[in-house]
């Protein structure tokens, strides 16, 4: 799901590489299911089961008995929206922290236990929330759960644990970044389309903050922002709520809740000019264009425009036989790929994405004239019935099919309530997206294609060597 | 190994949009571990149909929805000289255009029917994946059987495809990922198909011509080399109807496959590639272990403690979690059907990689030289038997096993059997193997970047 995907997950990706391919798999689905479609509505679509602990802390279940594998996460309400001015990184390297051990659990042993038994297990930081999980034999959730109940307020956090720590999280910002032009333009859109927002800075965070880190403001975010109340428990697979209602209790519901402050992030100010970032790299063999539109998402702005917006970037850049592609690479024949994504499933404002890349030996010029040619064309004309139909039946299909996967339907539930959506809002929303008109995606379009909302990038080999 | 550089980072979604810059590599999914709830293996149903398809089938009644995956042997390997890339083309191209269906009608057609259809050519393998909602079979494999009997390759689509291929293909040419596995591979398969990328070169994916890719459909995609599972709501009478509409218009017998077998030379090299990149990007590996030796599970075993196995392997412990010299590091059993490599990977600034190299050339010393301790054996066998159930987890997941286990003959019980094949794996197993494996030849290492203190040895 492209530049939101990318900008707001970091993974912690303490696995081997398979191990990260399967974890990002699993949230790409997520950003495939919720930005895209039908529903099987006699059934519902994961029929979670809810509670919430006398501490405050939220529970969903989600059963699914098909093999007796159970997954548990624990989402924090606290992400890289979160880390304080000027300590960008905060809340990802923190969360790098939370696999060294506590009061009771020696350093290294909570990963032992997973791996003795046989589980899987990662954590992941985005700019809302910050997740830990294990997949593992159902019989074992019992474990799981005061594994991570105990990490929840017995964390030992060391000195030189920091120290080793913050070396792997700045190699895994040159992974990412450092060695990737693509990435690093990413990085500087962001920041331009946010000028105040913290969605501006990165979620690994800039490496001269990250540098600066100490084990106090480690320590002061682990006592603000985990915290029961301040998290939601998901377990997906073989279990039922009769089954995790008192193994929830006797972990989670034995910590003491505590106060929150509520999250109180800089507000961006009107976006009044269009925005343009070139970045020039001698790595860069093709060139590619996008362009970011401020947009609503389902929680913040005109939110009632975010769901006409999931349906118009399947229709606009959805694959091969959407809009962009259809004129761009089967057309004009100026681009190899060209495409539109869009999720809105941000707490603050989101981002509409939309991009293309060249031809061999093409310019970027073209492009972005027959881009805004699109959207011109869709500010007057809508999209046609045909194309609203054809976009809603495969993003409801999407949404069956995402309950083949267990991971899938558990983040689907803790990316929504810890942004502060219900379980209800999930469930329903296939039938709210075959419920979008072609007149609802008008109005959505007409609300973020404004040229002022924009920042275009533009990615280029290095002029001259 | 490609999925070192799966991580999603900045305008990924470029690729996403494109639909062959990805060559596929996870040539050997089966050769992870299996394992205990072997109570719960799923019951496998062998189905053979009227026109002589062989699938296997487990029944999944409570989602509405079928998964198919099918394997025909013969990947990139079949490519012919100077036609490198062709097998990953017709993957490209299959979902573009095939009997009365041109390529924007084949495609919309598949959306509006929500039928998820790719493929994918890895060095050994032509994969196809396909999934329908349980109302839209019918037409699902209907056009299955169009895109593998019928496909049109019209100029069109072929030059797009083409086209995307070769942007891929440049992109990737200052990829330090890409790079240090294609050096890696060119260097150690000199002389074999085993060394060339899947994808080609841009030449030789220029010189592909239609008649090529309709050859490849031919010889490759034949009842009697089509390896197919299916997990789903479907019985297997209706599957067998199912599958002769697919295969009905396919060839009886598909064309021989002449691959000599081969090992990469045990002599071991450090060739850098000098690139203006912070951190340097790692490849090494050493000569690998067949899928049918009688020591693949002590080798197995092996592997996960010495970098296979997540956050407790060795390799993980320290270079990364002691020293923080890189955010990953892992090894992997690359079996192949006609050769093995045993493959790693790691990536540091530049500055302190002559560090991580020294720790993980220590490492597979030690190994080597003392094996691995009691506890570490139990260990990775409580793991291995214990993991292996929790990957089954969804039914695209578990088609993926079916087809493994048939690519690699372990037979319907190897559910049940795996356990037992991997707790009878003793220390001196792992001794013999370690031994072998790690102690009879020197690393071959690609580094990409601008390592300090490490130099071409030739």
């Amino acid at each position: 799901m492209g530049l939101n995907l990318t900008a707001k997950i970091s993974m912690a990706a303490r696995w081997h590489a398979v191990a990260i391919a399967a974890v990002t798999a699993s949230i790409l689905l997520l950003g495939s299911f919720a930005a895209g479609a039908r529903a099987d509505t006699s059934r519902g679509l994961f029929n979670p089961q809810q509670f919430t602990l006398g501490n405050g802390m939220q529970v969903v279940v989600i059963s699914d008995h098909r093999a007796p594998v159970v997954t548990h996460m624990v989402w924090y309400k606290v992400g890289a929206a979160d880390d304080p001015p000027g300590k960008s990184g905060l809340a990802h390297y923190f969360e790098h922290m939370m696999f060294k051990g506590t009061r009771t659990v020696p350093e290294g042993e909570f990963s032992k236990i997973v791996a003795r038994l046989g589980g899987r297990e990662n954590a992941f930081t985005s700019y809302d929330y910050t997740g830990y999980f294990q997949t593992i034999a159902s019989q074992h959730l019992d474990t799981m759960m005061r594994l991570e109940a105990d990490r929840m307020s017995n964390l030992v956090v060391r000195e030189t644990d920091i120290a080793a720590e913050r070396e792997v999280v700045q190699e895994e910002r040159r992974s990412r970044l450092e060695n990737n032009p693509g990435g690093l333009l990413g990085e500087q859109m962001s920041s331009a389309q946010f000028l105040s927002h913290p969605y501006g800075r990165p979620v690994i965070g800039w490496e001269h903050e990250v540098a600066a880190l100490s084990r106090s403001d480690l320590l002061e975010f682990y006592d603000e922002h985990y915290a029961p109340n301040n998290a939601v428990l998901i377990v997906a697979g073989d279990a039922t709520v009769e089954q995790v209602r008192p193994l929830a209790e006797k972990y989670y519901g034995a910590i003491p809740a505590q106060e929150i402050e509520s999250r109180k992030r800089l507000r961006e100010p009107p976006q009044r000019a269009a925005r343009r970032v070139i970045m020039r790299d001698p790595r860069v063999r093709v060139p590619s264009w996008s362009r970011t539109y401020l947009a609503p998402s389902q929680t913040a702005g005109e939110s009632q425009h975010a769901l006409p917006l999931q349906v118009l970037s399947e229709i606009l850049g959805g694959g091969t036989t959407a809009r962009l592609y259809k004129r761009l690479v089967v057309e004009e024949k100026i681009a190899s790929g060209a495409g539109a994504s869009y999720r809105g499933s941000s707490k603050d404002l989101s981002r509409f994405y939309v991009y293309a890349s060249p031809q061999p030996g093409g310019d970027l010029e073209p492009i972005e004239t027959v881009i805004e040619e699109e959207i011109a064309k869709l500010l007057v004309s809508g999209v046609t019935e045909e194309e609203l139909n054809r976009a809603k039946a495969g993003m409801v299909a999407g949404a069956i099919f995402a309950r083949d996967s267990l991971a899938a339907g558990a983040r689907f539930f803790g990316a929504a309530l810890a942004v502060g959506r219900t379980a209800e809002d999930v469930e329903s929303w296939p039938q709210r997206i075959a419920a979008v008109t072609a007149e609802e995606i008008l109005a959505a379009a007409r609300h973020v294609f404004e040229e002022r909302l924009s920042v275009t990038g533009l990615l280029l080999p290095k002029q001259g060597g | 190994m490609e999925a070192k550089s799966v991580v999603p980072v900045g305008l990924n979604c470029f690729r996403a949009a494109m639909k062959r810059v990805l060559p596929v590599m996870l040539v050997c999914v089966l050769s992870l571990p299996l394992a205990s709830l072997s109570n719960a293996a799923p019951e496998i149903l062998e189905i053979k149909t009227d026109t002589g398809v062989n699938a296997w089938l487990v029944r999944e009644p409570s989602i509405p929805i079928i998964s198919v995956q099918i394997a025909f042997r013969g990947g990139t390997i079949t490519d012919p000289v100077g036609k490198e890339g062709l097998a990953n083309m017709v993957s490209g191209l299959l979902d573009e255009g095939a009997g009365e269906l041109d390529s924007a009608a084949f495609q919309e057609r598949l959306q509006e029917l929500a039928i998820g259809f790719s493929a994918s050519a890895n060095k050994d393998t032509f994969r196809i994946s396909m999934r329908t909602l349980v109302e839209h079979r019918d037409e699902a494999f209907r056009m299955l059987g169009l895109a593998l009997s019928e496909p049109r390759f019209d100029p069109q689509p072929v030059e797009r495809i083409r086209q995307q291929i070769t942007v891929g293909l440049n992109r990737d040419a200052e990829n330090p990922n890409r790079i240090a596995s294609h050096t890696w591979f060119a260097k150690v398969f000199p002389d074999h198909v085993y060394g060339r990328p899947n994808r080609g070169s841009v030449e030789s994916i220029a010189a592909i011509t239609t008649e090529d890719l309709a050859a490849f459909t031919r010889t490759r995609f034949a009842r009697d080399n089509a390896i197919i599972g299916v997990v789903g709501d479907v019985t297997p009478e209706e599957l067998s109807r199912l599958l002769d509409i697919s295969f009905g218009g396919v060839a009886a017998t598909a064309g021989a496959i002449t691959v000599p077998e081969t090992m990469p030379s045990p002599e071991g090299s450090v060739t850098v590639i000098r690139k203006q990149i912070p951190q340097s990007v790692v490849t090494f590996g050493l000569p690998g272990i067949k899928r049918d030796d009688p020591d693949y599970y002590a080798a197995y075993v092996m592997n996960y403690v010495l970098g296979g196995g997540g956050f407790t392997s060795r390799l993980y412990q320290e270079v990364r979690e002691k020293r923080g010299l890189a955010y990953s590091v892992y090894t992997y059993l690359y079996p192949y059907e006609y050769s093995a490599i045993y493959l790693g990977g790691v990536a540091t600034v530049n500055a302190r990689i002559g560090e991580s190299l020294a720790i993980i050339r220590a490492q597979i010393a030690d190994v080597a030289e003392n094996g691995i301790t009691a506890e570490e054996l139990e260990r990775a066998k409580t793991f291995l038997n214990g993991s292996f159930p929790l990957r089954l987890d969804s039914n695209a997941k578990i088609a993926r096993m079916l087809v493994g286990i048939q690519l690699d003959s372990l037979g319907k019980d190897y559910v049940q059997r795996r356990p037992e094949l991997i707790n009878a794996v003793s220390l001196g197993d792992i001794q013999r193997i370690a031994k072998r494996l790690l102690g009879s030849g020197g690393l071959t290492i690609v580094v990409v970047g601008d390592p300090v203190g490490i130099q071409n040895d030739g």
